[in-house]
Parts: C-alpha cells; sequence; structure tokens
C-alpha cells in the first residue's frame, strides 16, 4: 500500500523560497531502520494532519556524530558536526524537531560550540506544543483506559530534563499511564547508549534491555511506550525475550498519535 | 611547672594542625596535576549548587534512611565541634570551661551538644551494621574489598570513640555535674563513676578530655588517607561541578582545530604550524592522571565511596566489570601514586611504566558504558565518573585506535555513508515512499 505523505526537502522549499516553520531531522535510525522509518512516518502523518510547514533534509542529511562521539571518536563526531552545520546554516534553519533524543541531544547541545545554533526540540516537546496551541487534537480513541508505561530515554531525560512531554501526551489518550518503579531521573537505561547499540555487550550475567524489560513488565502494562528508536529496539528484543510480544506492545509515543487519531 | 600542660597541648595543636596543612598543600599540588579546564562561569548558580547539594544535602536525601543518618552524622559533627573551640581555649590558657560563664545558654548549648553526640553515636552504629551485619550490597561489593573497607570501618570506630569521649569528660566533670545544668545525657553517665574516688574520676575526666582533643586532631589528619575528604571538598567539588545539561559532553578544543584546517578550501596542509612555545606533547583523550583536568582530580578526592552510582549503573547491575565508583578510586590511587613518585624524585615526575588505562582501568569497563548518565545522576556530591570514562575512551579510540571491532565498523560507515549502518545517503529519504 502507498500512502501519500508530504514531505518537502529543504532543497524544495528554498526552490520556491519559502523557509519552513520547523526542520524534521530525521536521522539514521529514522531513515534506515525498518521498525523505526514507522515512527519517522507516524510523525509525519501527524504533522501533515496539523498542517505543519516542516522539511527535511532529505539526501543532505548525515549522521549527527553522537555514535561516535561516545565511542570516542571526537574527531569524526566534529566532522561529522560540522559538516551538518554547513548544511543547516546555508539554509537558515532556525528551529529542529527530531524523534531520536540522541540526535536531539547533540544538535542542542553539542553544535553550538561548533558553530551550529537552533532551536531543538523533541517530538514529543513539538507534538505537546501543537495540542497546547489547538492546532493537533485527540480524542482518547482506541488507548481510552489502556495500561500504558512509558520508558525514559536516557538523553531526553536525565540528560534533558525532559520528562513531562512524552507523559502529557501519553495522559491526553486517556490512557492510564503507569510508572516504573525506577522512573524519570531514576529510570534505567535500555542498554543502547554511549555506541553500545553497534556492539556485543560485555561479559555480564544479564542483558540490560532484560533487565529493563522487567521493571516494565512489572506494571503488567499492554504498551511498552517510548521516544526513542533505539530503546524501541532494547524494549522490543525484550518483550521477545520474554515471550510477551503477543501481549504487550512497544510503541513510539508518535505512533500512539497517529494510531488514537487513525492516521 | 604549671605551665608543662600548656606547652605540651599547644606542641600538639601545632602538630596536628601543621602536618594537616603539609596535606593539603600536597593535595592542593596533586589536584593541579590535571589540565585547566573552566568552571567560574555563572558564580549564582554555583554557589546555589553548593548551598543546596553540599550544605543542603538535597541529594543524599534520595535515599531516605541514608540520607536521614547522614544528615545527624554531618549536622552533629560540625555542631558538636564547636566544643573544640572551648577545648582549645582551656588547653591554651589553663582555663576550665571558659564559656560557662554564658550560663544558660551554656547549658543550652552543651545540652544540645549532648543530645546530638548520642544521636550521632546512634547513627554510626546504624551505618557500622549496615556494613558490617546486612552488608548491603553497595558496601559488600568486590571493589570495596581490603583497604576501602577497613578505611570506613576506621571512620565510624573513630566517630564512635570521639562521641563516647564527649560524653564520658562531660560525665566526670565533677563541676560541671555540680551546674546540673546541660548535663542531659551525662547525668545518667555518671552514676558509672560513683564507686571512684574523686582523684580517680578526675584522672578519667582529664583522659577523656585529652584523647577527645587528640582524637579531633588524628581524625583531622586521617582525612587525607582516607575517603572521608568528602566533608570538605564536598564544597568545592559542588561547586565546580559542570552546570550543562548531563547529555552535554564537551567538544575537544584540539581536535575542532585540526577539523577546521581540515576542511578549509584555503588551508595549505604543508604550511608549518606556528609553533606554541608552551604547549606541551599533544594527546588526544587521557590515558593518565595528568590527561584528566582537575575537576576530575577533585572528584577523585571528593568520593567517599558510597557507591550510590555503582549501584544504579545498568551494566554494574548486569554484571559488567564496571563500576564507577572504581573509576573513581582508581583515579584517586593513581594519583596518589604518580605524587608519591613526584615527592621522591624531588618535585619531577618520573615515568613509572604505568598508566590509570590498563594498570588500573581496563579497557573492558570503559567499553561497559551506556553512558546514561545514572551515575552522574546519583552522586550526592555531584561527581562525573562518566566524564573520565569518555576521555578514556577518546584515548583508545583515537590514539591507540583500540576501539572494539563493531564500533570501527560502524565508524567506518558513519565516514563513508553519513550512517552507522552500511546504507547509502542517497536512499535516506526512501522511506517516504515505502
Amino acid at each position: 500500500m502507498s500512502e501519500v505523505l508530504n514531505v518537502p526537502t529543504m532543497a524544495e522549499m528554498m526552490a520556491q523560497g519559502k523557509q519552513p516553520e520547523v526542520l524534521f531531522w530525521v536521522g539514521c535510525a529514522g531513515s534506515f531502520d525498518d521498525r523505526a522509518k514507522k515512527i519517522t512516518k507516524a510523525f509525519v502523518r501527524i504533522l501533515n494532519r496539523a498542517n505543519v510547514e516542516f522539511a527535511v533534509l532529505g539526501t543532505e542529511e548525515s549522521c549527527n556524530g553522537d555514535p561516535a562521539k561516545r565511542a570516542g571518536n571526537e574527531f569524526l563526531f566534529q566532522m561529522q558536526a560540522m559538516m551538518n552545520i554547513e548544511v543547516l546554516n546555508a539554509y537558515e534553519v532556525k528551529k529542529i524537531v527530531t524523534a531520536c533524543p540522541h540526535c536531539f541531544n547533540t544538535l542542542k547541545n553539542e553544535y553550538p560550540d561548533l558553530g551550529g545554533n537552533y532551536e531543538v526540540v523533541h517530538h514529543t516537546q513539538f507534538l505537546k506544543s501543537l495540542l497546547d496551541s489547538g492546532r493537533l487534537t485527540i480524542e482518547g480513541g482506541q488507548f481510552k483506559g489502556k495500561r500504558i508505561t512509558f520508558h525514559d530515554p536516557c538523553y531526553l531525560g536525565r540528560a534533558n530534563n525532559v520528562y513531562e512531554a512524552p507523559r502529557d501526551l501519553i495522559q491526553k489518550l486517556d490512557a492510564e499511564l503507569v510508572e516504573m518503579k525506577r522512573s524519570r531521573a531514576n529510570g534505567l537505561c535500555c542498554g543502547a547508549g554511549g555506541a553500545q547499540m553497534f556492539k556485543e555487550p560485555e561479559p555480564g550475567n544479564k542483558d540490560i534491555n532484560v533487565e529493563r524489560t522487567e521493571d516494565a513488565l512489572e506494571t503488567q502494562p499492554e504498551i511498552i511506550a517510548a521516544g526513542c528508536p533505539f530503546c524501541n529496539t532494547m524494549m522490543t528484543d525484550g518483550v521477545k525475550a520474554k515471550e510477551k510480544e503477543g501481549e504487550i506492545k512497544v510503541m513510539d509515543v508518535a505512533e500512539l498519535i497517529a494510531n488514537a487519531q487513525d492516521l | 611547672m604549671m605551665y608543662i600542660d600548656n606547652i605540651l597541648f599547644a606542641i600538639i595543636l601545632i602538630a596536628g594542625i601543621g602536618f594537616f596543612v603539609q596535606n593539603v598543600k600536597k593535595l592542593k599540588r596533586n589536584i593541579n596535576l590535571g589540565h585547566d579546564v573552566n568552571r567560574t562561569d555563572n558564580p549564582s548558580a554555583r554557589w546555589k549548587n553548593m548551598a543546596m547539594i553540599a550544605l543542603g544535602q538535597s541529594k543524599m536525601v534520595k535515599r531516605p534512611v541514608a540520607g536521614f543518618l547522614h544528615i545527624i552524622v554531618y549536622a552533629g559533627f560540625i555542631i558538636i565541634n564547636l566544643e573544640v573551640l572551648e577545648i582549645i581555649i582551656d588547653g591554651l590558657f589553663g582555663t576550665h570551661r571558659i564559656f560557662s560563664f554564658l550560663g544558660g545558654f551554656y547549658s543550652f548549648l552543651i545540652g544540645s551538644f549532648e543530645i546530638l553526640a548520642v544521636l550521632v553515636l546512634v547513627s554510626v552504629i546504624v551505618f557500622w551494621i549496615r556494613r558490617n551485619i546486612i552488608r548491603l550490597k553497595r558496601f559488600a561489593s568486590s571493589d570495596l574489598k581490603g583497604a576501602p573497607k577497613k578505611d570506613a570501618d576506621t571512620i565510624l570506630y573513630f566517630e564512635m570513640v570521639l562521641m563516647s569521649l564527649f560524653l564520658i569528660m562531660n560525665a566526670t566533670d565533677l563541676h560541671f555535674q555540680a551546674m546540673n545544668s546541660g548535663n542531659v545525657i551525662s547525668q545518667y553517665l555518671n552514676p558509672l563513676f560513683s564507686s571512684l574516688d574523686l582523684v580517680q574520676v578526675e584522672i578519667i575526666e582529664r583522659t577523656a578530655w585529652w584523647f577527645h582533643i587528640i582524637g579531633i586532631l588524628l581524625f583531622l589528619n586521617y582525612l587525607y588517607y582516607s575517603k572521608h575528604l568528602h566533608i570538605l571538598l564536598a564544597f568545592p567539588n559542588t561547586y565546580f561541578a559542570d552546570l550543562n545539561p548531563k547529555g552535554q559532553f564537551d567538544n575537544l578544543e584540539s581536535v575542532t582545530k585540526e577539523v577546521k584546517l581540515m576542511m578549509d578550501p584555503n588551508a595549505d596542509p604543508f604550511a608549518a604550524q606556528p609553533v606554541d612555545e608552551n604547549a606541551g606533547p599533544h594527546k588526544f583523550g587521557a590515558s593518565d592522571v595528568q590527561d584528566l583536568n582537575w575537576v576530575q582530580l577533585l572528584n577523585a578526592y571528593t568520593c567517599t565511596e558510597c557507591g550510590r552510582c555503582t549501584s544504579s549503573c545498568p551494566a554494574n547491575q548486569t554484571g559488567k566489570k564496571l563500576s564507577p565508583r572504581k573509576i573513581m578510586m582508581d583515579t584517586r590511587d593513581r594519583l596518589e601514586e604518580v605524587g608519591r613518585n613526584i615527592d621522591a624524585n624531588k618535585g619531577v615526575f618520573v615515568p613509572d611504566n604505568k598508566s590509570l588505562l590498563n594498570d588500573y582501568i581496563t579497557p573492558e569497563e570503559l567499553w561497559a558504558c551506556t553512558s546514561c548518565n545514572a551515575c552522574v545522576e546519583e552522586c550526592p556530591v555531584n561527581i562525573s565518573p562518566l566524564s573520565i570514562i569518555m576521555d578514556m575512551r577518546r584515548y583508545l579510540v583515537m590514539e591507540q585506535s583500540a576501539a572494539p571491532q563493531s564500533l570501527n565498523a560502524m565508524m567506518t560507515n558513519i565516514e563513508n555513508n553519513g550512517a552507522p549502518w552500511q546504507y547509502n545517503q542517497q536512499d535516506r529519504l526512501n522511506w517516504k515512499n515505502e
């Protein structure tokens, strides 16, 4: 099934002499990972529904450099950062939204030093602002009364103190938000950060994502909500390891909103 | 002859304080072995952090039992030590309880000290039980075996003895008991000594008095050799802590220069680099303590090995070797070793074929970190083990190309096609039509 998504690129916008209100930074996972692409599309459907004039960089986007930096390769990180900043500054980008907390953190905190100054928001913050300003409305829908637990991504929560936006969105769905014993500032990592996503874990007695999935299962949720494509992968694998994939879904907050809207 | 006591007291006091000052100088010198980092911006936020976190113990109480007991010991210890002022004056001038002329106020002070002393004693005993009987996981884990365990117990014994001496000193001070005001606790201890004659009681009182002040001076000097420096260093440590969002890692300036040169189409790659006379040999990242910054070294001295970081570390909880507490302990141990080397070699460090990396901290520990910031969040005095881990990873990758194979593959992908996986950059927007 081919659906019609309206996804203009910055280059197209510029050709029309237009400046979008926000740049959607898709990120590598959002562009290439099969599971994360669904999150990207869900977010775009909401943007289209709310008539947000946005654009993507498309083939001009490149890795923000987070995994390289966290792996210790400062050279590669800064090369990526400076190339991206050149592109972003050439398009005079002012505001960026992204569905990946790693892109969010790097663009927001580590680019200014290197000449890239933008207002950067996480997609949950952006969606919340759409709701608050009335540009988007949610009618409870299929998630009404469902037990949903939210896993705090480290790079959104502890790293940048964003705890409420994703929770506010879940509550707007009339869902029953249940907290894990470790949440917000005490949230346990999914195990993917610091470039761990791209390597085997060191020897130990358990995988971190299984430990975290156990936290989530304790709340007996119907849905585990995430706000990061990497957390999503880790939690999905954790649920599979616990053989619960039949009963429990792992979904991004953007997917919850899009599904509630039947988008 | 009558001045012998006073002279002896003055000698002990000067020796005690003098030795401590010597060690503080050493401490300062060792911390300054780290390279410079500017942490003087935004002083109001820094003072606020110090007031809330060090003075106000706001992060301690996140674990309520330990937090509550710690506040008692902390407040009690500081307040009771006001008594030291009187002891010093009495000792130097041969007076006895010089402040007792304050009358009711004096009784109020000593009365509160006595109550606090009991509370401190009880709390310290509970701490000892948590370490030795209950054996909480974070106090029984492998990185605390041996010397660190003994160090922790020694501190608790010191505190038990000091508090007991204070109470015994008051209980056997017959003048003070005769005032019968302010002796809220010691009046119940006094009958314990009723079978002794007056001279014997006075000997006990004098002994307790001397041991109390000598004990305090010994404790002061034990600080430098123990994990207990946090009672002093928590204040500068919280003041100089990183104020940026926890997710923001520093951008290495030395790298920025080189990357800019690489990307500048007008740069002449063969041009001679301007020579900076002061620049030492340039190293990316950290393999030893001298490669860290002074705040990281201050962190190492401030760490009191409580282990909250390690108990919240996802890698440690799942059986990996990494323990953020051990990162801090190793950094301090190595720094001390480097300091001793400098002392032994007339102020110059002579290479000893050892380094923080490998001899203390192994790559396996460093690669287990998820950079989740749980350790930083947990630390009651804002220490960042994560920043040391990251600096050491930088050394492994940029100086030694010693990243795990799979990470090298990831980085090659970013370099070649702008993504950590092997996808073509030209396919980045394909999702739109899938």
